[in-house]
């Protein structure tokens, strides 16, 4: 169970870097978003890793998971699954507007950045 | 409750305005009338807490180290305010430079959870609220940052996204690997934890990652490419807002890990901190004195004042956490006066790059005084509220032997001098390259000119008061900060 858990967030980790480091928009949100499996699969074992034992304890109950984990990856999950609509959303408005899928495809808006507009 | 209040009132200020698409000036009215409230609260709130008193709730009705607890003390309460403080002026500011039928349906209700998230930073006293208010203060900015929907805009919103959500996993993963180590979250069963024999040292490396996520989020040396690649593309009001609080708030964070929670880190540490500190002040400086843009130059300013909040963490003593404090405090006010007056620069004078203005010190002599004022401010001419704040942590370092960092901090301040002084030259003393476009722009919002003028003097006035009646906020500060660090310090 330990190993199978370290093995999954280390191949998420690397998976993610790997992505990260592409210069691209699209890679960088979907290995932004592995990163994040994987900080929640970590967070998760943070309670220790126990099997077959319930979150709440009833009378005549021997072991017990640790609750606290289960609610706090809940909660990441939840905010990372926002996030990750949004910046998929951004993504495809740069796309659009930009014309390119690379990172620094506009570089700096040179002249007059504010166009016909005033602040 | 009156804890909660300040809190509260932004985030259902945020809600009604949400509601409000189709009606802009009811739109502007609550969010003012929110922001006032805020201000009350802060103001209530501040005389309950008192310099060195402290209020809790504990909320979910369970034993405190379960519950989700909010704590304020003379520090955070005197934040809360300063916070408020400039979301009027912001809000007054925007008010007067922008019509109100032109205004993004998002705009309002974004500041508002932008107030919101920080006054909760602020009052957090566990790590994983700490994370989730972070993640609201992140999703804000980016919407911030997007309004408008200029092409270049979702660019730095993506560069903005990408850094941020990498010190946002960082700081979750060392949220994870210090519960695991020491069974707690709540900031004082940690403090209590993180001094326990056989917990302490394996702590420290996740502290030190905590306090990674949290530095790149404060925009220290190296990681603060981030921070001139997307603030630029705010318009001024909101670069004010976000500028002037963002970095700020990680900084606050900073002073209380460190300072309150987990105060056994080991010395070495400091000494580390102090370095990076240094370089964030030089890098910053210098990078603000290549630029020629006005955003670019007071971006890259925020920068290199991190470096000297930065050093009074470092040093690791009450008297730095005050001194710290009371930097962080005027660098809250000044910087966003200081983007605020950029803005009207660039209304006045019809471009934001030095190269391509002038002529303003006899065409908008107010705005002159006004900037020079916040400049001198900035650079630390005594008595100006900078000087204090540069005064309380060169003391300390000197008299902690730390020749080197307090020199440097000197020494740096000639730098924001050139800076400061590039923009006094080329903006305000050289005749204008196109007198045509110096005639006639004026913000054309719904209080005209005067409106946007009376926000940036209130608020400069906050500065001057800060610089010439400084004893009673330092003392409240030393008060409110004399037990960080106890029992440890340099040796």
């Amino acid at each position: 169970m330990e190993i199978l858990l370290s093995l999954a967030i280390g191949v998420l980790t690397a998976c993610g870097v790997y992505l990260l480091l592409r210069a691209q928009t699209f890679p960088v949100v979907l290995g932004l978003t592995l990163l994040s499996y994987a900080v929640n699969l970590f967070l998760f074992a943070s309670g220790r890793l126990v099997e077959g034992r319930p979150p709440i304890i009833a009378a005549g109950q021997t072991g017990y998971a640790d609750p606290l984990p289960q609610a706090l990856v809940l909660t990441a999950i939840v905010i990372g699954f926002a996030m990750t609509a949004f910046v998929i959303m951004l993504a495809l408005k740069a796309r659009a507007e930009l014309g390119s899928d690379e990172v620094d495809a506009q570089g700096e808006p040179h002249g007059d950045p504010t166009g016909e507009e005033r602040p | 409750m009156l804890l909660l209040a300040p809190l509260l009132i932004p985030l259902v200020t945020a809600l009604l305005t949400a509601v409000l698409p189709a009606h802009p000036r009811l739109r502007r009215g609550l969010s003012l009338a929110g922001v006032l409230l805020l201000l009350g609260a802060a103001l209530a709130l501040l005389v309950a807490v008192g310099p060195a008193g402290r209020l809790s709730v504990a909320l979910g009705d369970w034993p405190l180290p379960f519950a989700i607890q909010f704590v304020a003390d003379g520090l955070s309460a005197a934040l809360v305010l300063v916070a408020a403080l400039l979301g009027l002026t912001v809000l007054l500011y925007q008010f007067a430079t922008e019509p109100a039928n032109r205004e993004a349906p998002g705009l309002q209700p974004l500041v508002q959870g932008l107030l919101a998230a920080v006054v909760a930073v602020f009052l957090a006293a566990d790590l994983f609220n700490l994370y989730v208010w972070f993640e609201l203060l992140l999703m804000a900015t980016l919407g911030l940052l997007l309004l408008g929907g200029r092409p270049w805009q979702a660019e730095a919103a993506l560069k903005y996204f990408a850094l941020s959500m990498l010190g946002t996993l960082l700081m979750l993963a060392a949220v994870g690997l210090i519960y695991g180590a020491s069974g707690q979250l709540n900031f004082g069963a940690l403090a209590v934890a993180s001094q326990a024999p056989g917990v302490a040292p394996g702590l420290t490396l996740f502290v030190v990652m905590l306090l990674l996520a949290v530095l790149l989020k404060a925009g220290a040396f190296p990681l603060f490419a981030w921070l001139p690649a997307s603030y630029h593309t705010l318009s001024p009001p909101l670069l004010a807002l976000v500028g002037g609080l963002l970095t700020k708030v990680a900084i606050y964070v900073m002073l209380r890990l460190s300072g309150q929670v987990f105060s056994a880190t080991p010395a070495f540490l400091y000494e580390a901190l102090g370095w990076l500190a240094m370089l964030t002040l030089v890098t910053g400086v210098l990078g603000a004195a290549y630029h020629w843009d006005l955003r670019r130059i007071l971006a890259f300013h925020i920068v290199s004042q991190i470096g000297y909040l930065l050093l009074g963490i470092a040093l690791a003593t009450p008297a730095g956490a005050a001194g710290t404090a009371f930097f962080l405090i005027h660098n809250i006010l000044v910087k966003a006066n200081l983007f605020l007056l950029a803005g009207l620069i660039w209304l006045s004078a019809g471009h934001p790059d030095l190269r391509r203005i002038g002529g303003l010190y006899l065409a908008r002599p107010w705005l002159a005084l006004l900037f020079l004022l916040n400049a001198f401010s900035l650079v630390g001419v005594p008595p100006s509220s900078g000087f204090w704040g540069k005064f309380l942590l060169v003391q300390e370092a000197f008299a902690q032997q730390r020749f080197l960092w307090g020199g440097l901090a000197l020494g740096v301040g000639l730098l924001t001098l050139y800076s400061m002084s590039k923009i006094w030259l080329e903006g305000f003393w050289k005749p204008h390259p196109d007198p045509t476009r110096l005639a006639g722009s004026q913000p054309q919002g719904d209080g005209g000119p005067r409106l946007a003028y009376a926000a940036v003097t209130f608020s400069t006035l906050l500065v001057l008061a800060l610089g010439l009646y400084p004893q009673p906020l330092i003392d409240w500060l030393q008060q409110a900060t004399a037990g960080y660090w106890a029992g440890f310090g340099p040796a």
